[in-house]
């Protein structure tokens, strides 16, 4: 036990810690709450005085959203669905085939799998410049350029991480389950989707939080890759609506990039647990 | 490859004839995820590493140059800038990174309440993709920029560099923070303990105790932040873009320019590509190094 002086002194220090940590944290979402005070001024407000809270003569109420959502000739909704596609058909592909084929890896262990898991371990070091042009042209090639087939490059470039994390899963468990499914006449099929796919449950959802928050954010790979006439995601409509014309409609843009925090907010407060052990887990990727 | 017969019968199975049942579902296992491998990695990779040696717009006419496109990549004033601006960048925003993100880490292990909260909101920026970070920064610091220092991010180098450092390390910090928690979490009190009643201070019990027993998250979180700088991208395209006169420019975006802003050789870019393949591979090789050598210490 400290003495009642010291105790006494650490309670005022960690009392001044929190107040300065309440501090922090305000600053720390200044930002963002910057960006939705943003999102309800018109354009010129934002550009001359972005600090500002909405007075009479600058407040558009959600005229911003509004514009925002249906203007231009692609929509900025069509976006959100074309995101939302790829980002789902990508995490699930990438779940049920990395997983199998990382378990195939390690149960069957011949020369070949050994090369293919080193092939991915090695792929997660190459950066997407090295490829970005000859992945672009073949998956070009290959018509693999729509929000439908994207899913495939994906998989393909995604795979080392998830083969890699599964992989260090799949060691730890006892294979004498599988020997047992096996005695009462399970296929390894059945082994796999019966026995083992339970047991992953967590990592699972950590490679899903990886995935995802790749996959959502990602700007370059569905920039070169996707026919940009048709389609776009979230992050390429927001580099768009800011980076391509003379003419920068600033509060258009508040509200579009406050169309994206807010699901990803949500998404975190509601499974905050999730996605901090997910991302703990992808650290060993380095 | 013979078909075993009575597979399931419970006396056959050891484990080669196990193994060997299951090869037989090797296209349903493996097949599609080494189709899309192929396609999304395997393939490009070769392509690109042959392409550096050749001159080309479009992949119908390829002209072979041997070493040439690495030599004009070294005489590219605009590259070698680039690959100056990013290690400084990577150096400061590592050191800033790290330092800022284990303080952190220190005062929320200690229990001061409302813990969970502040790491719940240090943490979120991490969530957010690079082109919105990149846009939320530049209309903030502009804002500052233009009150107070009457100039702008794309006018000034500088602010530029001083922009990246702030947006990485709003991104950042929560990520290591995280990473130093579970760090510090793991320090075994008892050391802790006995160093107080040997009379060391707090200082020499950061020093001596906690420091030495976090080095593998120092490990982690060092070659993490030191390789997301190094790779940086969405972010210096959407604050800076590079301007002004491509002095921002760090490595993946000059390779990025010399690919697609109107050149009459993309294989200066994919030998450029080649080049940061490579500087990528070092890094990561050191880092392994590092981690085997403490896995010995053990």
């Amino acid at each position: 036990m400290p003495q009642p002086k010291q105790h006494n002194r650490t309670r005022n220090v960690n009392s001044l810690l929190t107040v300065l940590f309440i501090v922090l944290s305000v600053l720390w979402m200044f930002p963002i709450v910057l960006v939705l005070i943003n999102s309800f001024k018109d354009s010129g407000a934002i550009a001359l005085t972005p600090f500002d809270l909405p007075t009479e003569q600058t407040f558009v109420a959600m005229q911003n959203y509004i514009t925002g959502m249906n203007n231009g000739n692609f929509p900025f909704y069509m976006s959100v669905l074309y995101s939302t596609l790829i980002t789902v058909l990508s995490v699930a592909l990438i779940l049920l085939c990395t997983s199998m084929a990382a378990w195939y890896i390690n149960r069957v262990d011949t020369l070949w799998c050994r090369l293919i898991y080193y092939l991915c371990i090695f792929s997660m070091v190459v950066p997407f410049q090295m490829v970005m042009f000859t992945l672009s042209k073949t998956a070009d090639n290959l018509g693999l350029n729509t929000p439908w087939t994207i899913p495939i490059i994906y998989l393909g470039f995604g795979a080392g991480l998830a083969v890699f994390l599964f992989s260090g899963f799949i060691k730890s468990i006892p294979q004498e389950i599988e020997e047992a499914a096996n005695i009462d006449g399970c296929n390894p099929l059945q082994t796999f989707f019966l026995v083992d796919m339970p047991v992953m449950r967590s990592t699972y959802i950590s490679v899903a939080i990886l995935e995802i928050m790749w996959v959502w954010n990602d700007y370059l790979l569905p920039y070169l890759v996707l026919d940009r006439t048709r389609f776009m995601t979230i992050p390429i409509h927001i580099q768009f609506l800011q980076g391509s014309f003379g003419r920068v409609d600033y509060g258009a843009t508040m509200a579009m990039i406050m169309m994206c925090l807010l699901p990803v907010v949500i998404i975190y407060i509601a499974c905050q647990k999730h996605i901090i052990k997910g991302v703990l887990s992808g650290a060993v990727k380095g | 490859m013979k078909k075993a017969k009575n597979v399931h019968s419970a006396a056959a199975i050891t484990n080669r004839s196990r193994r060997r049942s299951m090869q037989r579902y090797s296209p349903l296992f493996l097949l599609p995820t080494v189709i899309a491998f192929g396609i999304g990695f395997v393939w490009p990779f070769v392509q690109g590493i042959y392409l550096s040696f050749f001159r080309f717009k479009t992949l119908r006419f390829i002209e072979f140059v041997g070493f040439d496109n690495y030599t004009a990549a070294f005489q590219d004033e605009s590259f070698l800038h680039s690959f100056v601006f990013t290690v400084g960048f990577t150096l400061v925003s590592v050191l800033i990174i790290n330092l800022l993100a284990f303080a952190v880490a220190l005062v929320l292990t200690k229990g001061i309440p409302g813990s969970t909260v502040f790491r719940t909101v240090f943490f979120m920026p991490n969530l957010i993709g690079g082109i919105v970070l990149g846009y939320i920064w530049k209309m903030l610091l502009d804002g500052l920029i233009i009150r107070f220092l009457d100039s702008t991010l794309a006018l000034n180098a500088t602010y530029g560099f001083w922009g990246l450092v702030v947006l990485l390390s709003w991104q950042q910090i929560g990520y290591m923070m995280i990473i130093y928690i579970a760090g510090l979490q793991n320090v075994p009190v008892e050391y802790i303990e006995a160093a107080k009643i040997d009379g060391a201070g707090n200082w020499q019990i950061l020093r001596h105790i906690t420091l030495p027993c976090v080095m593998p998250s120092v490990t982690i979180c060092t070659f993490l932040t030191l390789t997301n700088s190094f790779k940086l991208f969405d972010q210096n395209l959407a604050l800076t873009g590079g301007a002004p006169f491509r002095r921002t420019e760090m490595l993946a975006l000059n390779i990025y320019q010399s690919f697609y802003n109107n050149v009459t050789n993309m294989g200066v870019g994919q030998a450029k590509a080649v080049i940061f393949f490579l500087v990528v591979v070092v890094i990561a090789l050191t880092q392994l190094y590092f981690t085997r050598s403490k896995e010995v210490q053990e």
